[in-house]
């Protein structure tokens, strides 16, 4: 059930991916100041801006577990979250190559923004391990929300902490963001941040299937009474 | 009903009776606060420390400290069934988080009433900066108490409880972290302390704890149901 329209998604993704890659190649003026690698920017802003909306999306389905106590509210966060940490692998990865082609450096530690997500990405990453540790099906599910309301409460209040210890001094890139962009810079920006809001989507989406498919198998494995081969799918929620 | 704040008063009491009884987490806290400063001591290879080099080796070291006990401090309920208890009693759940705040909050004031002192004799060449880093303190423990204490209590009911909450806790106390040696750093430095931002690393460490005060009042509910 979880399939349902996931053909039509895949396709508008693929298609809206082609489109914002063309547009970054094609029509995207060449920065003044950094040249060719500044394109890397319409790959690694959306990126972030879609893993921590993802992030936060995680937050607000575990209230939804919370609340309802149905347990494909848990499947959700689970997923959004997950999808999310694989953003942010990425996120990490262009950042540090667009660190060292336009500063010389793969790190650079007084860039608010990229230390900022440093640190809400391990906090995230220790979502698996903590999930992974708890047996019991239902409290793993609970503690995992709560876990995920916690963090999401996390991301705003680290990114004004971390952006209130800089001293302020060093040139903000994209200070202006808005402002300075030109039209066709701020066309593309948008294109490639609407095709990878619907890449996450997608992926959510296919995960959630996947899950909701094998947690189906299981099930009917254990009515015929047939011995179920672990795996996988051990931390992972069932959908129902 | 047992109204909440003699419940609260009873949680708390029993927890710092049986501390003083045991002696589990306090003296292990100070101990290793003040064994980590002598590895700073060598590892810096600096007989005296000031500014951002003094808050850091400070905040480190009590942080460090601050999650042993965070990692005990849910150790009696779970193996002496405490926690059945608090599920049988006619109380409000969220005592239970408030009482353990409020003790984790004693045994961070008991390490530093230890550790500061020790620190300010060990590195310190002036003390004055000292008198205002009580309310830093005071903040920066209350956001380390109400963390500590949620993840704790998760920590508590899973396979590997020791090494969850180091995990966990770590990336959570960072803005704690930025806030409180940002302050500290100005008020340590040479030549006097100095209150640069000092009243705007309040207000953020203020706010940390309001925040996670909150979150925590209102999971904690989910987490004692079974």
């Amino acid at each position: 059930m979880y399939g349902k329209g996931l053909k039509p998604l895949s396709i508008a993704t693929v298609a809206m991916l082609t489109l914002s890659l063309s547009l970054v190649f094609f029509y995207a003026p060449l920065d003044a100041d950094q040249g060719f690698v500044q394109k890397i920017f319409y790959l690694h802003v959306p990126l972030a801006i879609v893993a921590l909306l993802g992030f936060v999306a995680g937050g607000v389905f575990a209230v939804l577990h919370l609340r309802t106590d149905d347990r494909k509210w848990d499947a959700w966060s689970y997923v959004a979250i997950h999808i999310s940490v694989i953003f942010g692998v990425a996120v990490l990865i262009t950042g540090a190559i667009w660190a060292k082609a336009s500063w010389g450096h793969w790190w650079v530690w007084d860039e608010p923004t990229l230390v900022s997500f440093l640190i809400v990405f391990l906090l995230y990453a220790t979502y698996y391990p903590f999930r992974y540790a708890i047996e019991d099906r239902d409290r793993q599910a609970r503690y995992a929300s709560v876990f995920a309301v916690t963090a999401g409460a996390f991301v705003p209040l680290n990114f004004m902490a971390v952006r209130m210890a800089e001293s302020l001094v060093h040139p903000r890139t994209f200070a202006t963001a808005e402002g300075g962009m030109p039209g066709e810079m701020m066309l593309t920006f948008l294109c490639s941040l609407v095709a990878m809001g619907l890449l996450w989507t997608t992926l959510v989406k296919f995960e959630l299937t996947a899950k909701s498919a094998s947690g189906q198998v299981k099930r009917l494995r254990r009515a015929l009474d047939a011995p179920v081969s672990g795996g996988s799918s051990r931390i992972a929620p069932e959908v129902g | 009903m047992t109204p909440s704040r003699t419940a609260f008063a009873a949680i708390l009491a029993k927890d710092l009776r049986s501390e003083l009884r045991t002696l589990q987490s306090l003296p292990a806290m100070a101990l290793f606060a003040i064994t980590t400063f002598v590895i700073f001591r060598f590892g810096l290879d600096r007989t005296s420390l000031s500014g951002s080099l003094a808050a850091g080796v400070l905040w480190a070291t009590l942080l460090f400290a601050a999650v042993l006990g965070v990692n005990r401090l849910f150790v009696a309920e779970r193996e002496e069934g405490g926690f059945d208890a608090i599920r049988l009693a006619p109380i409000d759940r969220s005592v239970l988080f408030g009482a353990k705040v409020a003790a984790l909050l004693v045994y961070l004031v008991a390490l530093e009433l230890v550790a500061v002192p020790i620190f300010a004799i060990f590195f310190l060449d002036d003390a004055a900066g000292l008198a205002p880093l009580v309310a830093i303190l005071l903040l920066t423990n209350l956001g380390l108490a109400t963390t500590g204490t949620l993840i704790s209590s998760m920590a508590v009911n899973s396979r590997a409880r020791d090494l969850l909450v180091p995990l966990v806790l770590l990336p959570l106390a960072v803005p704690l972290m930025i806030a409180a040696t940002g302050a500290t750093e100005h008020l340590l430095a040479l030549g006097g302390p100095s209150y640069d931002r000092f009243g705007t690393w309040l207000a953020v460490l203020g706010l940390y704890d309001l925040i996670f005060g909150l979150v925590g009042y209102a999971v904690f509910d989910f987490l004692l149901e079974d």
